[in-house]
Formats: C-alpha cells, structure tokens, sequence
C-alpha cells in the first residue's frame, strides 16, 4: 500500500469518526438543558471536540483546527465551571457542530483548505462565541501536549537563580578515545537554554598511579533552564548515549506542572510509558531502555517471568529516569482511561462489507447443514441424529448471532430529531415537544440507514402541518405544547415505526374532494378511510394547491412512499379529526436468512415466513370452490397456492391452510402438506424474474431442489385488490 | 619554587604524554606552579589532569598554582565551574590575551 493510500484510509476513517463524535457532540449538547447532572456529558462534549481538533491537525487541517479550538476553548470554559450551561450558549454551540460537519463535509468532497465563504460563515459563528468568553481568561489556555512548552517556559518565568532540569551526566570511560568530548557536549548544550549551576564530578577518577589520562572519569551535575523539551536535550547527548548515563530530570520545582500535564492529557494512550512520554517527562529512548530492561528481568528469571515482572514504573524510577510523583500521576490517569475505556469503548469497528461475506458464508452453512441433516434423517442412526441435532441448534445460534451483529438500535435514528424537533419548532414558533419510546428495538443497519430521510419527511411534515400553533391548540382546549411521538416495536416479522402527533387530524372530506379534483378518483367512489388517507401519498397530490391550513398533507410524501417501498415496507396512516394522526412505517428486519415453513403443492415446494404464520388448519372439506373459510367466527380469504402458480395436478383429498398474517391483514394459503420448519436463505431472484409478484426469493432445499418463498405481503395485496378492484368497476359502470 | 611551563596542547592526544611529565613535576618540589599561558587547545583530557594534579597536590600537601592561563583554559574552567574550585589567581589571563 502506497503512503498516498495509506493517508486516504487514515483520511476516510478520520471523517466516519468525526461524524461520529459530532453526533454524540450534539446529543449531549441537546440534554445538556434537562437537568441531571451535566459534568459527564459536558467532558464528553470537550473530548469530542478536542479529538477532532487533534485529528484534524494530523492531517493539516488548520481550518478545522482553528475554528474546533476556539469550539474547545468556550467547552473548557463550561468544564472549568467558569460558563454556566444557558440556553443561549447551547443555541451557540449547536451551528458550531454544523459547521464542523460542514467542514468535515468539504473534506471528503476534497477540499482540503478553507473554503472563503464558508470561513465568513465560521467568523460569524466565532464572534459569537467569543461573546461568552471573558477576554483572556480562557481563550489561551494551552490543553494540548504540543503546547506544553509554553507552559514550562511560563512556569519558570522571572526566576533566572534556577534551572528546570537537573542534568545528571556520567560519561563512558572510553568517550574520550572515541573522540566523544564532554565538554563539547556541555557546550552545546548550552546553546539550548542557560547553565545555572554546574558541577564537575570527579570522584571517580581513581589514584594517579592508575588513571589513565585517556579514560574519562569526569561527570557533570548541571542545572539547566531551557523551554527545550525533555526530548531535545535528550539529543544533545545523541552520541554517547550508548557509553554513558544520562539522566534528565525536572527540577522538583517542576513536578506539579508535569502532574497536571498528565493529567491534562487526552485519553487515547492507556500504556504508563506513553503517558509519562506524551507528558514530556519521559523521552521514548528511556522508555525503549526500561522496557528493554523489563525484557531482561523476565528472561533471568526464565520461568516465573510472568509472576515477576516489573512494574515499568518502578524500573522507571529506579533508573531515575523520572520521579516517583510523576509516575503515580501517570498511574492514577492511566487507571482514569482504563476505566473510561471499559464505559466508552466495547465496541469494535467493522467493514459492512466483511459483515455480509460473513452472512453469506453462514447462509450457505446453514443451507448445507439442512442437507446433511436431512441425510442424517435417512439413515435413521440414533448417534449421528444426535449429533446433527446438537449441529443444527449450534448453526442456528450461529446464525443468530450473525444476524444480530448487523443490527443496531433505531433509538440513534430517532434522537437525531431531537434537534430536527427543536429547530423546527423554532422556525415555525410552535412549542413541540418529542417523545421517543421503543428506541431500543432493533434494525438491520441498511434499513436504519434508508429510514432517515422519509422519518425526516414525516417528522417535517407532522409538525408543519399536523400540530396546531399554541393560540388553536388553546381554542381547542388541547395543551398548548404539541407533542410528537417516535415510536417502534417489532410485530409479526416487521419492524413498525409509528410517527405520531396530536395535530388537528387529516380531514378526510378535503382529502377526497381535492382527489376528485384531480380526477384521481371518481366523485362518488365509496372509500375506506385508510384507502382516503392513502391519497396523501399519491404524486402530485402534493402540489396541489395548499390542503395544508387545514393540516392536510402535502409536500413530498409520494417520495416517502417509495423509500418505504423501495425497502420492502408499507406505510399506512392512521388520523382522528381534531386528536391526530399516526403513520405507521411497516419495515421488514432483515431477511437475509429466515426461519421458514416449509409446504408442498404438488410436486413443488414453497417456503412461507414462519414468522408471518399464525396457524395451520385443515380445510373443512365442504369449503368448494368459496373464496373464505369461516375461522372461527371471522371470515378469512383464502388464496389457492395451485391455481396461482398453475401447478397441473390433482389436489390430494385433504388440504390444507396455511394462516398468515402481514400488518394486520390476514389471509390463508391453500397447500397440500405441511413439510414443517426450514431455516433458509433467502436467494434473491435474478432481474429477469425481478417482476413476478408474490415471490420473495428462492432457496435451496438440502436435497438440492430449489422452492420458492413466498411473499406474503404482496399476496396478501394481491388478494386485497382482487377485492378491492370490484367496485371501482362497478362503480365505473353506473357511471357511464 | 619551581615552574612548569606547558608548551604544548592539553588534549587527549597529548595526554598520555602529559601525565607522567606532570606527576614527575609534582614529585619534584613541594612549592609549585605550571604556566598555562601557552596553552593553545585543550579539552576534558586535558581538565582531568589538571584536577588531578590539584588531588594529587592537595593529598600529599603540596602547593600547586595554575598561572596565566590562556583564554582556552580559562574557558574549559569556566565551563566545569572549576575555577573558583582551584583558586588560582587568574587575573593574569586577561592580561595575556
């Protein structure tokens, strides 16, 4: 992999993981105002911010380093206490988190540098932050590890009588011979910062009669002031690292400033050397000899090497290389991150695309294992039904638990209208509040990603024109905060998703009069309720002149009912004049794999959703040729599976029905026999057969021959226009 | 008294040389003095001898004083702090320059 790619991936993960904090940013930013207490959730918001700022500078991105900062300074201001939570800042920080995004944004469509307007966009949004900012208590504070020079420079300031660092030096008694000049070193030094005190060590130089004049026996203590980082002078003594010891402190002096570095410090390193690293206080050299040092330890101690090893902060201080109170510092922060990591970060980060080989690879093995179990059937071997049994339950958790690695919360969909909520509201100077429940039920990822955007559309659309202004809705003795409700459940199959409001309700004879208008129907149609309110999503009813002062919906919902058909769903309206009204989004969970029933017809064979079945019942033999059986007081359709997929031979002389039931609507297949569950893959059908109705996909039975599965949802409309087809033709008739 | 005059540099190059002429010259005498005006170079080599000199003096209660020494000398002493440690008196050195 060229460098140039390497950086597009680290680019391309920077962005997911930007939009990602941003997101949490404004959750939090968005229950900052409810009262509990804010402190996590305000450093949640600091760190994300501070992340990004980071991260965007890793790949010199400046623009979004300078505006992030002062983001970051305004959050440290808030974290410090010194800035009250207020409405008003939250109103400020949100257009922030947009524009970050919209940075962000830019950057993936390639823009790298500052875009002139949109930086006049981020000036504007600066001014106004800068507003809650006291003119230079906070906006400089240094956060970051790359400005902690400052700091120490700053710290030491005025005092010239002491340096910062205690320079211990020990020379390598060949230094010398290897043209290695103490001093020069010494000298060169101090082109880095100023000696304030310097102490030759000469003790070691033994008796006259043995020294040798071109050994060196020489060592130094100096104190040094320097704004020189511990790395830097570090490298002075490049050189004779290897012969001599050399030990660079901070000064006592300077131990606080090194403690609250480290404490200061972003929590992405949970290793005590990196810390202690990042936080100057260490130099990587030091670490690398101290690990090194710790290699060693073990293999002496050959087998009890794991029982035995040294902590590296003991080594550490051991070799004083640094202090026991920076390394307890280093401690406590490291134990902070572990903790934090333990709430933060269970969770790993995986190519989709990785997901789906993987679900694949598990819809083949379960197709097979069906085989092999069937095969197992035959033989009749008590021992190998076991253990195909035993195979089969373990191949289905496996499944199971494949399936579920694709599916995530809806609640993260549903809270991101918080802030469509608040905003709107805003906008339309309505008092609307949004009630989520069932955010925890589960979807398959695809699906939650397709859902947003026609959510988004019903979320508009109820507030715009379904919930009532404060002055109506008091007129209308209703309380005059609207209420919007998110909800979702799992029903037969299929995820449901309610958007509901307690607006003024669709009036149904507006809604007819203005299809009638249009010619979509004809002026004296008889209509259910539910087919009335289904005009709503007819195109170009939507542009019909506004039915909207009387909460009729319009704009755009055509376009939501093709999202929603598009992922197989269905979507259906529910309205009561004068209390509200409630879209339901009917969505099917994933179905790559599904538990099925398996029937035969003939010589063929057809799976059916198990989870769409209700129960299976024989046809009472007097039933003929009648389109509904009597179940149990209720009438329910029946739907020949023979006659429909034109299967030539005779019916057997008991057959069966298959109840089924999809969003409410009930129907019974007819079938010969009942062959019992079949966990399947759904095989999707090639285009060429793309527009059969009624079949959902195919698979392969572990004999090898292929059934079909059946679609219930688009049987059941089959049925239900069969129908509901009947009057308008008649209805057409009298017309003429 | 006597005087030594160093005439050569105070190097590691010199150094194994230097020693034994050094430690001959302080076995010579109990009041001494080495002339370091005409040391031209000199490096931590060179220092350890000095010090070592003065150790050598100091334990076997000699007197033993560094005069006029050179600008490069003076430098390295300056250096190592070591000036005030000797005591010599080094006025002397300015003057040379």
């Amino acid at each position: 992999m060229s460098f140039d790619e390497e950086m597009r991936e680290a680019l391309q993960t920077f962005i997911i993981e930007s939009l990602e904090l941003l997101q949490d940013m404004e959750e939090c930013l968005l229950s900052l105002e409810d009262g509990d207490d804010p402190t996590e959730r305000v450093n949640a918001i600091f760190r994300a911010a501070h992340t990004i700022k980071g991260s965007s500078g890793l790949f010199g991105l400046d623009h979004i380093v300078s505006f992030t900062h002062v983001v970051e300074s305004v959050l440290d201001a808030l974290r410090d206490g010194k800035l009250g939570i207020s409405p008003e800042l939250v109103a400020a920080l949100l257009p922030c988190c947009d524009h970050i995004a919209l940075l962000i944004r830019n950057v993936v469509d390639g823009q790298l540098d500052a875009d002139p307007a949109i930086s006049a966009a981020g000036r504007e949004l600066i001014d106004e932050l800068q507003q809650f900012l006291q003119p230079g208590s906070v906006a400089e504070k240094a956060v970051t590890v790359s400005e902690k020079q400052d700091i120490l420079e700053a710290s030491g300031g005025g005092t010239m009588d002491s340096g910062n660092w205690h320079l211990s030096l020990r020379f390598g008694p060949d230094s010398l011979r290897d043209g290695m000049d103490p001093l020069s070193f010494i000298r060169y030094l101090s082109t880095l910062g100023s000696i304030a005190q310097l102490t030759t060590i000469a003790e070691n130089m033994p008796i006259a009669d043995q020294m040798d004049p071109e050994t060196c026996y020489l060592g130094f203590e100096i104190n040094f002031k320097s704004g020189a980082g511990k790395e830097e002078i570090e490298g002075v003594f490049e050189f004779v690292r290897e012969t001599s010891t050399i030990r660079i402190l901070p000064m006592d002096s300077e131990i606080d400033e090194f403690i609250s570095l480290i404490k200061e410090l972003p929590e992405d390193e949970s290793f005590l050397g990196q810390l202690l690293v990042k936080s100057g206080a260490l130099t990587k050299r030091e670490l690398e000899d101290a690990l090194n040092l710790q290699g060693e330890g073990d293999t002496e101690d050959g087998g009890q090497a794991a029982k035995s090893k040294q902590p590296i902060g003991e080594i550490l201080v051991e070799q004083q290389v640094v202090q026991q109170p920076i390394v307890s510092a280093a401690l406590d922060k490291q134990k902070q991150i572990k903790d934090n990591k333990a709430r933060e970060n269970q969770s790993i980060r995986v190519d989709a695309e990785r997901l789906d080989i993987l679900i694949d690879l598990i819809g083949e093995l379960v197709i097979s294992s069906a085989g092999v179990n069937l095969r197992a059937l035959e033989t009749r071997e008590t021992g190998l039904l076991e253990t195909t049994g035993e195979m089969m339950r373990l191949v289905e958790e496996v499944r199971d638990s494949a399936l579920q690695l694709r599916m995530v919360p809806i609640g993260t969909t549903f809270s991101r209208f918080q802030r469509v909520v608040r905003d709107v509201s805003k906008e339309l100077g309505k008092d609307i509040e949004l009630i989520i429940s069932g955010g925890d039920t589960e979807v398959d990822k695809s699906v939650v990603e397709k859902i947003g955007d026609p959510l988004m559309h019903l979320v508009r659309n109820s507030m715009d024109h379904g919930i009532e202004t404060a002055d109506l809705r008091r007129q209308r003795s209703k309380p005059a905060r609207g209420s919007l409700r998110l909800n979702a459940y799992h029903a037969s199959g299929s995820i449901v998703i309610e958007v509901s409001d307690d607006g003024g309700g669709l009036n149904r004879d507006r809604i007819l009069e203005k299809a009638v208008e249009r010619g979509l129907v004809q002026h004296n149609a008889v209509m259910s309720d539910q087919d009335v309110y289904a005009l709503i999503f007819e195109p170009g009813f939507s542009t019909a002149q506004q039915v909207s002062n009387l909460s009729g919906r319009g704009v755009g919902m055509d376009v939501v009912k093709r999202n929603v058909t598009a992922l197989r769903g269905r979507i259906e309206v529910e309205s009561q004049i004068g209390m509200g009204t409630t879209m339901r989004i009917h969505l099917p969970l994933t179905l790559a794999i599904i538990d099925g029933f398996m029937v035969g017809v003939g010589k063929s064979t057809f799976v059916i959703p198990l989870d769409q079945i209700l129960e299976c019942v024989a046809l009472p033999e007097d039933t003929g040729d009648r389109e509904y059986v009597d179940l149990r007081g209720e009438v329910l359709p029946l739907i020949r599976l023979r006659p429909l997929f034109e299967i030539d031979c005779e019916p057997p002389r008991r057959e069966n029905i298959v109840v089924v039931e999809y969003a409410g609507n009930k129907a019974g297949f007819i079938v010969d026999q009942l062959l019992g569950e079949f966990q399947t893959v759904i095989k999707p059908l090639s285009k060429l057969f793309a527009h059969i109705k009624g079949v959902a996909g195919s698979t392969i039975l572990g004999s090898g021959k292929v059934a079909l599965i059946l679609d219930v949802p688009s049987l059941l409309e089959y049925v239900g226009s069969k129908n509901a087809l009947v009057p308008p033709s008649l209805s057409q008739h009298s017309a003429q | 008294m006597q005087t030594l005059t160093i005439e050569d540099e105070l190097t590691i190059f010199t150094a194994a040389d230097q020693k034994p002429r050094l430690l001959a010259f302080l076995n010579s005498a109990d009041d001494l003095e080495i002339n370091l005006a005409k040391v031209d170079e000199m490096d931590t080599a060179g220092l350890q001898l000095l010090i070592l000199m003065k150790r050598e003096a100091a334990q076997t209660g000699k007197k033993l004083r560094f005069v006029m020494h050179s600008k490069v000398v003076l430098d390295i002493l300056e250096l190592a702090n070591l000036t005030s440690v000797f005591g010599d008196q080094v006025i002397l050195a300015h003057n040379e320059e």
